[in-house]
């Protein structure tokens, strides 16, 4: 350790800080617009000047390494000039346009020029103008506010892994665009929004619609993947303004994918907010009463009930679907696959994350199975670029397409994995001598007539090395890992979808071949195929209107809150399960959502230990051989910008697909 | 200084000739398999001198997908360095320098005469003289500032009189004498000499 002085405190440091880091170990604050703790340093901003003993200049503290017995000083009168040097300097090519601008209240320059800057300009001649730079749907420029810290490029290349930001010219001609002014296509470019220190960079679809402090602000948890990023929802009145990240270094660190950005605009779009019923053909809009008498009465003569829970329903809906299914149907026809495929429910070991998100970065070997981690679980692969850049190989079975990081593709073959068992080709060698390997089971690989043998193979090639944490299943969806939990796989997904009564509930991606004696109920917070095919729509909220609870892919429990509200005469979903239920004089066992809660944590214990990671376990684990397969595995394609309900009635999706599209044409 | 003129009609492809192409072979050795990047400046300079002096977008293209990196980083460079032309160049190619010492001395003059004579925009080719203007930082002549290069020649010690005439000179192919136009010699004192007077 080095000891320091900061101010008169006496501190101790890790070898290898900052001056900057040292300052802030002694709580010290220190203005800074270019210095990034996730990305390198730059040292060109200039607003971090303090002073150090024997050093005759003030010292750029985020770009000079501690040293043993130095002395720095942030509060003398040569730091305060400095600084207001600094700030007057950025602010000579600064437009004062600050009452019009996205970034006003939330801005640095703005915070920082109030507490450091002189107060006042000397400067006569003309600002610079740069011209507007298109960067696609999702950024909004003014380069005239950009005070080139040069942090979204960084981002761009280090983060993103496409540099495709840059900056071009020189001196007072510098700018900052993209090559030709082409879209930002990286699936993680929003995140520069919120890098962006000025009002430079600024979210396109959020541009003038709020301003930070007339925001409700709400901690929550995302859906869009199985990540489960931590994101903090800004709401004006009932609509979802915009959605921003959540600091959590176990996950998402402090990024979110674009999706779980912007998709919130749909949100707004295409929901149902009153019960509906099909009489003759057409939907009629229905009272309450009306829809669950419907409801009650075409279900008397139906034989066999089967349920389906979509990829957006949390833990809560899933417990009291699965309560309302056992007792009032009798049934234990309940699901949440929307396609065919297949998860090993015996130990959560089986179905989890296991390696967990924050250690991907220290893999040394990682293969991918059947999985496009870049578009299915979009922070996982940027762990998985951390890992790359430190060293670690990457191989796949199966063609995931560009991954933004060089990586090998074994062949497509399933067969490939009994080679490796049998060290007969040479990346045995390299898996044998990993010290942290993982292997990346990807839905396309689960597949339900090879999911078994890929397990148990993926589960001994583990065993051999004696690295079983090294298992993980890359889920898509954010209530997969919940469900299954919860016990939700049933045995035979074939006579769920073809159940004389089908239950979905929030159940967009499956599509469902209707017979004429079927009875459908759509439960979903947005109008999408699967509602209008059912005979009854019943109106629920959406994943910001609602508490709950999700399993991120690692078996990780959070809770969600309720920022918002839903539209109309929608009701949470456990809510119609209780009314259907009262209407039949059953009781679920809850009345409200907190007994809910209660009654799913004493049935299942490890639903209730939040922000935990399971603890691995392996003596429940079951070991066997199956017959080697050949079979070749065909990636699912997947349409990033519109996998669920809500991004596909999102108009922003919509133009980040369009925009995708015309980009490929012209380069093919 | 503005920011650097990038031609509208681009050439569809870039290729680099056989002789480049080896030539190439040989800069790639100097680097380490990893580092290919650093092979940018000596490419982008090939491609100037193959294509009539000026980079067309799609040599950068080009270097960029030759080198395993992104286009962006090979345009920031290629707009980075004043000695990268963007866009075509005359057959006479005046580079102003407006550094400090050259704009003390009267640079601004040299602007407005390449702006009266040559084209109002540096970077846009005159075509009766068959020459196109650009504003530089220093290239190192400051005793005798200010001064233009034209090619590869230093013209020195001008007044905007002086610049008019050799700007006009272009269109009979007439060039001064290169060096000082003051009439001194080399970069001695302007009156007479003040030091090392012994050995004269």
């Amino acid at each position: 350790m080095i000891k320091v002085t900061v101010d008169n405190i006496e501190i101790e440091v890790e070898p290898g800080s900052t001056v900057l880091q040292a300052c802030e170990t002694a709580g010290k604050e220190i203005p800074r617009f270019c210095y990034h703790e996730k990305l390198s340093i730059a040292g060109n901003c200039r607003m971090c000047l303090v002073e150090i003993d024997k050093s005759a200049k003030p010292v750029a503290s985020c770009a000079m390494p501690v040293s043993n017995g130095q002395v720095i000083k942030t509060n003398t009168d040569m730091v305060k000039k400095a600084r207001e040097g600094v700030m007057e300097f950025l602010l000579i090519n600064h437009p004062l346009d600050c009452p019009i601008c996205d970034q006003g209240g939330e801005c640095d320059l703005q915070d920082q020029a109030f507490n450091y800057g002189g107060g006042r300009s000397r400067y006569q001649l003309n600002k610079r103008s740069v011209n507007q730079k298109y960067m696609g749907p999702l950024i909004k420029t003014h380069m005239n506010r950009c005070i080139h810290c040069t942090r979204c490029v960084r981002f761009s290349e280090e983060v993103a892994g496409i540099a495709e930001i840059g900056t071009v010219n020189r001196g007072e001609n510098m700018e900052i665009t993209t090559f030709l002014e082409k879209t930002v296509e990286s699936e993680m470019s929003g995140n520069v929004i919120d890098l962006c220190p000025v009002g430079a960079l600024t979210s396109k679809p959020y541009s003038y619609e709020a301003r930070p402090w007339e925001l409700n602000k709400i901690e929550t948890i995302d859906v869009m993947d199985a990540v489960g990023s931590n994101i903090r929802v800004d709401t004006k009145g009932w609509e979802v303004k915009r959605v921003l990240p959540r600091i959590n270094d176990d996950i998402n660190e402090e990024w979110i994918s674009d999706k779980t950005r912007y998709a919130c605009d749909g949100l707004l779009n295409n929901r149902i907010d009153t019960p509906y019923i099909k009489k003759n053909g057409k939907y009629h809009s229905v009272s309450w009463n009306e829809a669950i008498e419907f409801i009650n009465q075409n279900s008397k003569n139906k034989k066999d009930f089967g349920g389906l829970i979509g990829q957006l329903v949390d833990l809560e809906t899933g417990y009291a679907f699965k309560k309302l299914f056992n007792k009032l149907y009798n049934s234990q026809l309940v699901d949440f696959r929307q396609k065919d495929i297949l998860f090993d429910t015996s130990d959560e070991f089986n179905f989890t994350f296991n390696t967990s998100i924050n250690k991907i970065d220290q893999c040394d070997f990682i293969l991918l199975i059947g999985c496009n981690p870049r578009l299915e679980a979009t922070i996982v692969n940027y762990r998985i670029r951390k890992a790359v850049n430190s060293g670690c190989n990457v191989f796949s079975i199966g063609d995931p397409g560009d991954q933004n990081y060089y990586y090998k593709i074994l062949g497509n073959n399933i067969s490939l994995l009994d080679d490796l068992i049998n060290n007969k080709i040479s990346e045995s060698k390299l898996l044998k001598e990993a010290k942290n390997p993982a292997i990346i089971v990807g839905e396309s690989a689960l597949t339900s007539d090879i999911s078994s043998y890929v397990i148990s193979s993926v589960k001994n090639l583990l065993k051999k090395i004696n690295k079983l944490n090294g298992f993980n299943i890359l889920h898509q969806f954010a209530s997969n890992v919940g469900s299954l939990k919860l016990g939700l796989q049933s045995k035979n997904l074939k006579q769920v979808y073809n159940s004389d009564l089908l239950y979905l509930v929030n159940c967009d991606e499956v599509s469902i071949n209707k017979n004429d004696d079927q009875f459908i109920i759509y439960q979903g917070s947005h109008g999408g195929e699967n509602s209008t095919i059912a005979d009854v729509v019943l109106p629920s909220s959406a994943y910001t209107e609602k508490n709950g609870s999700f399993v991120n892919l690692e078996g990780r429990v959070q809770k969600s809150y309720k920022s918002s509200y839903p539209p109309g005469f929608a009701k949470d979903d456990w809510e119609i399960f209780s009314i259907i239920a009262d209407s039949n004089n059953i009781n679920l066992g809850f009345k409200n959502f907190n007994e809910l809660r209660k009654n799913m944590v004493s049935e299942y214990p490890s639903l209730g230990e939040y922000d935990k990671l399971p603890e691995l376990n392996y003596t429940n684990l079951t070991f066997d051989n199956k017959e080697k397969k050949d079979f070749k595995i065909v990636l699912n394609q997947i349409d990033y910008y519109q996998t669920n309900i809500i991004a596909r009635s999102s108009k922003t999706m919509h133009d980040c697909k369009k925009i995708k599209i015309a980009n490929k044409k012209v380069s093919a | 200084m503005s920011g650097k003129h990038i031609a509208k009609n681009q050439p569809a492809s870039f290729i680099f000739s056989e002789e480049n192409k080896e030539k190439i072979k040989d800069i790639l050795k100097k680097y380490p398999d990893t580092k290919k990047k650093s092979a940018i400046m000596p490419l982008l300079y090939l491609a100037q001198k193959q294509n009539n002096n000026w980079i067309p977008l799609a040599a950068i293209e080009l270097i960029a997908s030759m080198l395993n990196t992104t286009y962006i980083k090979v345009y920031e460079v290629a707009t980075f360095y004043s000695m990268y032309n963007l866009a075509p160049v005359g057959k006479y190619f005046v580079q102003v320098c407006t550094t400090t010492p050259c704009m003390i001395r009267g640079s601004g003059k040299i602007v407005e005469a390449c702006k009266k004579i040559i084209s109002k925009k540096p970077g846009y080719i005159n075509e009766d003289l068959d020459s196109s203007w650009i504003e530089v930082e220093c290239l190192g002549a400051c005793v005798n500032a200010p001064m233009v290069q034209i090619n590869k020649d230093y013209y020195e010690d001008l007044t905007s009189e002086k610049a008019e005439t050799i700007f006009n000179g272009f269109k009979e192919g007439r060039l001064p004498n290169i060096g000082s136009q003051s009439g001194r010699k080399g970069s001695e004192p302007i009156e007479k000499r003040t030091t090392l007077l012994k050995n004269a």
